[in-house]
């Protein structure tokens, strides 16, 4: 029998499966003075999804309010955070929206499916903004490649990735794929998504004119993923526990291809009011932000909701997360029409409620009031906490155990042998089994892809005008650092899309932590925020929005706080990228920056040494700024054949892997100073090689001058040989190179 | 006159976009039609583009060979008109019988997306004949079901007629005697795996070693 909202009334001491749902007693105890009654069981099951760690973002609302709180003051931003995705302008009338979102414990679970509903999720919130999705990016983290588990989840989740990716026919642009034993039983996947529209088709989720109708159009509501949220994205995993599977959801990308398509043409035929998809917490989650971001209330018809499985009970569907749903809010005198888009694109469409001016969420179940909530309170109103914070009684002695003391390599078949270990190591070799899964030439606009420092798209035909973007995080730095970590991994990201020859204008987050119940977690992720929220600042590049992983441990073990940062930049003409690829035998190569000996939390600590302590390198933001305004010029003049920023494994691994990508060979001189293993190996911020073709020295010398950019002439392009020679140090055969770098992966 | 090319769009066809790019670019006008289209609008030849149409439920191509508009495709392709699948489009050729074979899962299992060279090994079809016999391309493939299959009865009737357009240098998929592409007797109908499409343009594209696909059908020659 259903549980209705007279029932609930009537019976208040009935004992509800509260606990099994993920809520506190306190949660509990907070709904029913919200309602002045026990809730209903569909009540119940909408909270519990609502409130939970990942829909409510209680642990971390209170230190991410800092993101808007320190935005730059340069109208960059049309839409912030609080909607779907945030939304910026590029200029010409043109917005980008762009948004990273994790789907680390399903991917554990069930890689395959876990990572594809990731994308599928990722894309449907840029839709849900009105804009045409253009390209994906994926951050994946896995255990170390020789862990037992690597391969059923490396495997699992990159064809997962590839096929739901490229069944949408949107290219993969790049990303990141990194490995460390912290992420064996907690691998991160994120996915980024980025889209475009004009300014005037911008949509947004707020309900607000009584009358409209409430459309649901997509797939038809199965049993999959009920409580995905509460339980899977929200709980530290135990391994006795018995299995979740049945928490993962199922993607169908054609499904979803079709919910683009139809999409765009009701927004763009001007025949959609609202809309919002339906992700985590599914339809509890629309309707209920749908209701609370408009300005009236809603009444729904559950039992209208098309179901997959007959047998499923109102709590269920309001819980259920089946993909490819959207919910769009319809002016009557629209629906024939939108009816029929739905038809031309054999999508299911139902009206299952309508907007009222009742304040009040009221869904029924064949005409019995199952729920009758303010849905402010489901929606946005929920339990906020202030956690305790500790920092780790261990974080000095992490500090103060500084790689300086580690052997370094002194001669230059030392430092040879070092450096052919760092380039086949998983974290450093080619990635190209992986990203070779991934269609990067569909939609025909893909100007970079991966292994170029950034991925970017061409947007404007008529005009050339395209956006970079970069997805960065660094474990290791935030783990020494979380503050000047999290603005490392701002920093790289941002430094990635100046490369390219692109002006960064916006960031998005992925901030993936352990549990927000341990201080010291807690500790690292209000650090990291901070760090984050003020180098955006300084970089004037506003924090657009953003997702929070939490629970992202084993047991008492957390991973490595990782936040992967994702940042946009704006080209006017594509045609004038860079590309990290030379061609000009002659070309001199040039090294921007200063180098300091800075190893602490270095690739070249953790691959040769397996050590993590020490300080992360200092970060001069002005400095970074200055390379990214070089760069800009750089390419606004045609000045620059090729450039690379210099990141993971230092100086010594960014020209190694100019040289592979390039083919032809380097010939550096470099002082004796630069030449030691703790500068070739160093990771010091706000540095780049740029390859500067014969008529363009003059021109590059007087802008570096200018600008006051210390620059460093360290070689040239070599007419004969393909290899990488450090004169009086090293010589590495392209063969050499090529093996290193095509090092299997994972071992077999 | 400017020859006119249909550009067919099925639910779950991606790369209709680029096709009717690259049809621009060779000097041809795109006319995009669609699955439930019932008249090919008179235009002179057809492009089945890449993408998973349908979803490549049951089998890749098999549902969109059932559709309305492919039973004018196959009419006209009958009566001569230039017919060329890329990809999904030569799985659908495959499925309706127009071509002979068919496309399995690649040999490692894996989708697969990069440049391949292939070499020109019969320009007489309509949509090769811009190139020299022997012509080397740079072309990208990006597939999960590309293996080309046919029985072993077949295969030496298919070389000895000289049914094979194109040849992976280094075969991607184990496609068998390393076909990329195939043409039915007439050498109006084609079908190809590598995406000439996409190699149309060198910024956005794998060099522009496909666009002869594309002078070929418009009619340009040296």
């Amino acid at each position: 029998m259903v549980d209705t909202v007279s029932n609930a009334a009537n019976s208040p001491a009935l004992n509800q499966p509260w606990q099994k749902l993920g809520l506190k007693e306190d949660e509990y105890q907070r709904i029913k003075d919200i309602l002045g009654r026990r809730p209903t069981s569909a009540e119940l099951a909408m909270y519990s999804v609502m409130w939970s760690e990942h829909c409510s973002y209680k642990s971390s609302k209170v230190h991410l309010k800092q993101f808007g709180e320190k935005t730059p003051d340069n109208n960059v931003l049309l839409v912030g955070i609080g909607e779907n995705a945030g939304v910026v302008d590029i200029g010409d009338g043109w917005a980008v929206t762009f948004k990273v979102e994790s789907h680390n414990h399903p991917s554990f679970i069930e890689p395959y499916q876990g990572a594809a509903t990731g994308v599928g999720g990722i894309v449907r919130d840029i839709l849900a903004m009105g804009a045409r999705p253009l390209a994906v990016m994926d951050s994946l983290r896995f255990g170390a490649a020789d862990a037992a588990d690597t391969a059923r989840v490396l495997n699992g989740a990159v064809a997962g990735i590839g096929g739901y990716g490229n069944s949408l026919g949107l290219p993969n642009i790049g990303g990141e794929t990194v490995f460390h034993e912290s992420y064996a039983g907690n691998p991160l996947v994120n996915a980024l998504c980025v889209g475009a529209m004009k300014h005037d088709q911008i949509l947004k989720s707020g309900a607000n004119e009584v009358g409209d109708l409430v459309l649901l159009y997509g797939a038809a509501t199965g049993g999959d993923g009920i409580g995905g949220v509460s339980v899977l994205a929200s709980e530290v995993f135990d391994e006795a526990a018995p299995s979740a599977r049945p928490s993962v959801q199922v993607g169908d990308p054609f499904m979803e291809k079709l919910l683009i398509e139809a999409t765009l043409e009701m927004a763009r035929a001007g025949l959609i009011e609202a809309i919002q998809d339906l992700g985590g917490a599914g339809l509890s989650c629309a309707t209920s932000e749908m209701a609370s971001n408009g300005s009236g209330g809603m009444r729904v018809q559950l039992d209208t909701v098309p179901l997959r499985d007959a047998s499923l009970s109102p709590e269920e569907i309001l819980m259920s997360e089946s993909q490819e749903r959207m919910c769009a809010i319809v002016d009557p005198v629209n629906l024939d029409q939108v009816l029929a888009i739905c038809e031309k694109w054999d999508l299911t469409a139902t009206v299952i409620g309508e907007v009222t001016d009742t304040n009040k969420l009221e869904i029924y179940w064949h005409d019995e009031l199952i729920v009758d909530v303010p849905p402010q309170t489901v929606a946005h109103e929920g339990p906020v906490y202030n956690r305790p914070m500790q920092r780790p009684a261990n974080q000095d002695e992490l500090i103060a155990d500084s790689a300086a003391k580690l052997a370094m390599p002194t001669t230059g078949a030392e430092i040879k042998a070092d450096l052919l270990k760092l380039l086949s190591h998983a974290n450093l070799a080619d990635k190209f089994g992986i990203t070779e899964q991934y269609d990067k030439y569909v939609r025909g606009d893909t100007v970079l892809s991966a292994p170029d420092d950034a991925g970017m798209v061409r947007i404007d035909r008529k005009t050339g005008k395209g956006v970079a973007l970069a997805l960065d995080g660094n474990g290791r730095f935030c783990k020494l650092d979380p503050y000047l970590g999290a603005q490392l991994n701002l920093a790289e990201a941002y430094r990635n899309v100046a490369m390219s020859g692109a002006t960064p204008i916006a960031v998005t987050n992925c901030l993936n932590f352990g549990s927000p119940e341990d201080p010291a977690v807690m500790w690292q992720f209000a650090e990291a925020v901070s760090g984050l929220a003020d180098a955006a600042l300084e970089f004037g590049t506003p924090v657009t929005g953003g997702n929070v992983s939490f629970y992202n441990q084993t047991g008492e073990i957390a991973i490595l706080p990782t936040p992967v940062i994702g940042v946009l930049g704006v080209i006017e003409e594509v045609g004038k990228r860079i590309t990290r690829v030379y061609s000009n035998p002659g070309s001199k190569v040039y090294l921007l920056g200063e180098t300091r000996a800075e190893i602490d939390g270095s690739t070249w600590a953790e691959i040769i040494h397996n050590h993590l302590g020490g300080v992360p390198p200092k970060l001069d933001i002005t400095a970074e700024k200055l390379l990214a305004r070089c760069m800009r010029n750089f390419a606004a003049y045609g000045i620059a054949e090729a450039a690379h920023d210099i990141s993971d494994g230092g100086l010594l691994t960014a020209l190694a892997e100019m040289v592979y990508d390039s083919g032809i060979g380097m010939k550096i001189e470099i002082s004796q100073e630069l030449a030691a293993g703790a500068m070739l190996f160093s990771e010091s911020a706000s540095r780049a090689i740029v390859v500067v073709p014969e008529n363009g020295i003059t021109a590059f010398n007087q802008l570096c001058e200018q600008l006051e950019q210390p620059v460093t002439l360290i070689g040239e392009i070599s007419a004969e040989g393909a290899g990488l020679e450090i004169t009086g140090l090293l010589e590495l055969s392209y063969q050499e190179l090529t093996a290193a770098f095509q090092t299997p992966l994972l071992p077999h | 006159m400017t020859t006119r090319v249909g550009i067919i769009t099925f639910p779950g066809t991606l790369d209709d976009r680029d096709a009717a790019t690259a049809v621009a670019l060779g000097g041809a006008q795109a006319v995009p039609l669609w699955h439930k289209d019932t008249n090919l609008n008179g235009v002179d030849a057809v492009i089945l583009p890449g993408g998973f149409s349908y979803g490549d439920y049951l089998r890749a191509g098999a549902l969109a060979s059932m559709s309305p508009i492919m039973q004018q495709v196959i009419k006209a392709a009958d009566q001569g008109m230039p017919v060329l699948g890329i990809c999904n489009g030569f799985q659908m050729l495959c499925e309706t019988g127009l071509l002979p074979g068919a496309l399995t899962r690649n040999k490692d299992l894996h989708f697969i997306c990069r440049p391949e060279l292939i070499t020109i090994t019969n320009n007489k079809t309509a949509w090769t004949n811009f190139f020299q016999p022997g012509a080397e391309l740079l072309i990208p493939v990006k597939n999960g079901e590309g293996c080309y299959q046919v029985s072993p009865e077949s295969l030496p009737e298919i070389e000895a007629k000289g049914l094979v357009v194109a040849r992976y240098n280094n075969n991607p998929n184990g496609s068998m005697n390393d076909i990329a592409a195939i043409t039915n007797e007439a050498g109006n109908v084609v079908g190809i795996m590598p995406h000439p499409e996409h190699a149309v343009d060198g910024l956005v594209g794998a060099g522009v070693d496909g666009l002869g696909f594309f002078w070929s059908i418009a009619g340009v020659t040296v």
